[in-house]
């Protein structure tokens, strides 16, 4: 499907603008007007960003599809009751209370949105990329979810059916994509360097052993 | 509300362009950004809902043309300023001008962030009355168009689809986002077939499926 390229606003593309610096000095005066009222902690700000910029990510997501794909128990378990399978991970807390696992099959392929804000499944997928909170993914994704695909370089055949997971409530999604043939007798560790984020998104498929290996 | 937040099916809105590698931050004042905003929802002066209700009021076209982070502050600017954590003019001038509000304790420290991530603000609550709709039963989204909060896009009201999965009760966005209590519903994953809700051009064999709240849904 032909998309218009043009005179749109791009999200990520920002930096040198004036319109950025304008918005970094009123951060900057936010921040400290709410630290003058004693309202904010600046090392508990710290704090917060470390915690998402360094420890909490889709490494975490990628070890609970690679315990998955290992584990037939485990996968029972997350199509079950997939935030107390998470939890058993120690994937827990804010944006992820209430968690289901998609299992992508030979007949099903799943996608993942938000697209009235930017619902995530923070614990084990960390903080969104900006194309999954922007403007053109969330309006696609439910009403041409395979054009979509096409965008991230997914052809599905015909022969599969898209399912497409709106997050409208507290409820957060996360793919369990298809194992890749060929990786018989790996280990958790080794599994989990196949698993992308998009791939947890829906938007990608698990890396072949070949594409790790290059 | 019919704002600029409520994307699905909208057209013309360009390549989605995903970037390689991203970082989690593009610049200094996103992470700040970020940081506020929880640390601010962490004295539970607002909820998540009405958290959302401020970033969509804002005027569509400013929605559509401002980046994620930029819509988080304004966001955050607007909850304070309803709830009169701050003033216009201090807003302006990063400078206090008038008594802070009595939190009746310290801001949230640097040692109790994990502690408050992991607990998280589970929205499931419990409910004596049984839910209406078992799995299977065919229901239809109502046609509404409230001025306040919802969490029922305009793309499926009106249209048919399934019951897939109940969730127990959980708080009801509609009410809770405009201070008028959590009243609890029963929720519901329901499942919308690809052409009942795009029209006969859509593969028959693709779904749409979305998490709808008990009063969001009628027999069909």
């Amino acid at each position: 499907m032909a998309h218009d390229t043009h005179g749109h606003a791009h999200h990520h593309h920002e930096e040198g603008s004036s319109e950025l610096s304008e918005t970094a000095l009123r951060v900057k005066a936010l921040e400290s007007l709410l630290v003058e009222k004693g309202y904010v902690d600046p090392a508990a700000l710290d704090e917060l960003i470390e915690t998402y910029e360094k420890r909490v990510g889709p490494r975490n997501g990628a070890q609970v599809v690679a315990r998955a794909w290992s584990n037939a128990a485990y996968m029972e378990q997350l199509r079950t009751d997939a935030t107390s399978a998470i939890a058993g991970m120690r994937f827990i807390g804010r944006q992820g209370e209430h968690m289901v696992a998609v299992e992508n099959t030979e007949e099903i392929h799943n996608m993942v949105v938000c697209t009235l804000c930017s619902c995530y499944p923070w614990p084990v997928l960390g903080l969104p990329p900006v194309w999954y909170k922007s403007p053109p993914y969330r309006s696609r994704a439910v009403s041409d979810p395979r054009g979509v695909l096409a965008e991230f370089g997914v052809r599905l055949p015909d022969s599969v059916g898209v399912k497409v997971w709106d997050s409208t409530a507290e409820v957060r999604y996360m793919v369990i994509p298809r194992r890749p043939a060929g990786t018989e007798g790996w280990s958790e560790e080794k599994l989990a360097r196949l698993v992308t984020r998009d791939s947890m998104i829906g938007t990608g498929l698990a890396l072949t052993p070949e594409q790790v290996a290059s | 509300m019919n704002g600029g937040q409520d994307l699905g099916g909208v057209h013309g809105l360009g390549p989605i362009d995903p970037e390689v590698d991203e970082p989690v931050f593009h610049a200094g004042w996103e992470k700040r950004v970020f940081a506020l905003t929880l640390a601010m929802g962490f004295l539970g002066q607002w909820n998540i809902d009405q958290t959302r209700h401020a970033r969509e009021s804002m005027h569509p076209a400013k929605y559509l043309t401002s980046s994620y982070y930029q819509i988080w502050m304004e966001g955050l600017i607007r909850l304070m300023l309803d709830t009169g954590f701050v003033v216009p003019g201090e807003v302006h001038l990063g400078r206090q001008e008038v008594t802070p509000r009595d939190l009746h304790r310290d801001p949230v420290g640097e040692n109790e962030v994990a502690a408050i991530l992991r607990k998280g603000g589970p929205a499931s609550r419990n409910l004596d009355t049984a839910p209406k709709f078992p799995p299977g039963t065919a229901v239809r989204a109502v046609r509404m168009n409230p001025e306040g909060h919802t969490r029922l896009p305009r793309y499926l009201r009106g249209c048919e689809g399934k019951i897939v999965a109940h969730h127990k009760a959980h708080v009801f966005p509609d009410t809770n986002a405009h201070g008028k209590g959590e009243n609890p519903q029963h929720l519901y994953t329901v499942m919308f077939s690809a052409r009942e809700l795009w029209g006969e051009k859509a593969p028959a064999s693709d779904f749409v499926h979305a998490d709808l709240w008990e009063s969001y849904l009628v027999p069909a």
